[in-house]
């Protein structure tokens, strides 16, 4: 069966395929530097079940340890230079856009055939990473046809991908080492503090208040998690069930799934969401890291007001 | 008595992320920080954080689509893309900004979250696209308006997925708040969940609307003053 650890081998080869790219950019001095962070990330997508959980926690702490020292570079790049991209552009038209939609039409095709046709019931894919499965399949088909099609030099895909990854840089590995710490906070007992305070410091006998400290504090909590998933368990459980749903009498779909929307508008604000706000910063070569939170903030705060309307009005109609 | 010691990690976090040191070396130091004041020795600690970062290195692998996208720009997608929209009447940044909201949320209501996102589509295609329309309309750009228009286009697609996904009946945080529900004995099916996210994906497409058309006339009167 295809699962994730097939994505673990094809994410581990393109890495590995950076660092080596690394090494040999000359126009990099901090080269090698480079060679060493994505090789270790190499490492971790190949072997990281066979390293221990310490093991894997001093590979963290070395990846931290390259980037906070700043020892990451850039290289100048082999890259096409703007007058060739508009030339190029002209000559092949239109039809450049095709490889580009291959990645999402394979998507799309894949997920409406995995659940309305039989092919689910083969057992051919795990139905867990169908999504990864179809963005690899997607990504190697694309692949194929612009080696056909576009005739590059062997190593350019590696070069060019190697291009936009050193301007991500760091910032490539700060979603799943924010997943991390999540999974620390938890363990030290950050949902239950959180929980607590809110409890502590609710307003008996008003339904408003509730709502907002409700919807407040899956925004809050979410801010500070990265990750709505943390945040609805803890707050559901503080306030939700016991004074929205069983002493006040509320809906329970609508606390339930507009609260996590509360948690949504939280996920716009936070750098904690990397992998959505700062990422794309880098992704875009933003100056401002933040520039996408900046963004983001002014929708995200009417859109909580109107979410804490739908809970108290929907919900206790 | 409520145990305000775990929350030290939290303050660190939003320090270290205000001062702006590297993101990376604050979550370390506030991992092991919260750890350690949470009880746990060193060891343990590092051990944790290292099962955290191997469970989810699923997050990292959306970067095998770089390969293909910085293929495709050394062949001059983006160029391609400016193209297009140079060509067509009518078009502006705000105008592609609102049916790409649009196309982002109807897709992710049918469950089809990764036909779209920052790599594969708004570095290729949308963020240069919403660029050319704003020259075109607008003359010359400043560094600060361009970056402005780039954030603008990541923005919309996270709001657009956010406030889409969840009126999918089969997407993860439908299942999860089904689950915390039923631990608490109150059982709901996903469909009567899902249809609760309708009113909010109404109300972010309008307002997240409203904004890019007040972005388009802010563009228009920076514009202006840079003219004169």
């Amino acid at each position: 069966m295809i699962d994730l650890h097939w994505l673990y081998v094809l994410a581990g080869a393109i890495f590995a395929a950076f660092a080596i790219s690394s090494v040999r950019d000359r126009t990099n001095p901090r080269r090698l530097a480079n060679a060493v962070f994505w090789g270790l990330l190499a490492a971790s997508f190949w072997f990281g079940d066979l390293f221990g959980d310490l093991g894997n926690g001093v590979l963290v702490l070395a990846l931290v340890a390259i980037a906070g020292a700043h020892l990451l570079g850039k290289g100048q790049g082999s890259s096409t230079s703007p007058k060739e991209r508009e030339e190029y552009s002209r000559r092949f038209g239109n039809r450049l856009f095709l490889p580009a939609l291959i990645i999402p039409l394979t998507a799309f095709v894949g997920t409406l055939a995995f659940n309305y046709t039989p092919l689910k019931g083969l057992g051919l894919v795990d139905p867990k990473s169908v999504t990864l499965v179809l963005l690899g399949l997607g990504v190697i088909i694309a692949l194929a046809v612009c080696y056909a099609w576009l005739r590059p030099p062997a190593t350019a895909p590696i070069e060019e991908g190697r291009r936009l990854m050193e301007s991500i840089g760091w910032a490539a590995v700060l979603p799943q080492m924010l997943a991390a710490l999540g999974a620390i906070f938890a363990a030290a007992g950050v949902g239950t503090t959180v929980g607590a305070i809110a409890g502590a410091i609710l307003p008996s006998g008003n339904t408003f208040l509730a709502v907002l400290l409700y919807a407040g504090g899956m925004a809050v909590f979410t801010m500070i998690m990265g990750n709505a998933f943390a945040a609805f368990p803890v707050m559901i459980a503080a306030i939700g069930v016991p004074i929205l749903i069983h002493q006040d009498g509320g809906n329970p779909a609508v606390i339930g799934a507009v609260g996590m929307l509360a948690g949504f508008c939280g996920t716009l604000c936070t750098p904690m969401a990397a992998n959505f706000n700062i990422v794309p910063a880098a992704l875009l070569e933003l100056k401002n890291q933040y520039a996408v939170i900046r963004a983001q903030v002014p929708t995200a705060i009417p859109l909580f007001a109107v979410n804490v309307l739908i809970i108290y009005f929907a919900a206790f109609a | 008595m409520i145990d305000y010691w775990p929350l030290l990690g939290i303050l660190l976090v939003v320090a270290g992320f205000a001062l702006r040191f590297n993101p990376l070396l604050v979550v370390a130091v506030s991992a092991i920080a919260t750890g350690v004041l949470g009880g746990m020795d060193l060891g343990k600690v590092v051990a944790l954080l290292g099962k955290g970062f191997n469970d989810n290195r699923y997050v990292t692998i959306i970067y095998i689509v770089l390969p293909v996208i910085g293929l495709l720009e050394r062949y001059g997608l983006q160029q391609r893309a400016r193209a297009l929209i140079g060509r067509m009447r009518g078009a502006s940044a705000g105008r592609i900004l609102i049916f790409y909201l649009a196309f982002r949320q109807i897709f992710a209501a049918l469950g089809l979250t990764s036909v779209a996102g920052h790599p594969q589509t708004v570095r290729p295609l949308v963020a240069p696209m919403a660029e050319a329309a704003a020259e075109k309309v607008h003359g010359a750009l400043s560094d600060e308006e361009r970056e402005r228009v780039k954030a603008m286009a990541a923005a919309t697609d996270n709001i657009g997925l956010f406030f889409g996904e969840d009126i999918f009946l089969a997407i993860a945080s439908i299942l999860l708040i089904q689950g915390s529900l039923a631990g608490f004995g109150i059982q709901l099916t996903p469909f009567q969940l899902s249809v609760w996210a309708v009113p909010t994906a109404i109300a972010a497409f309008i307002i997240h609307s409203a904004r890019l058309a007040w972005f388009e006339r802010s563009l228009a009167r920076s514009a202006k003053t840079a003219r004169s």
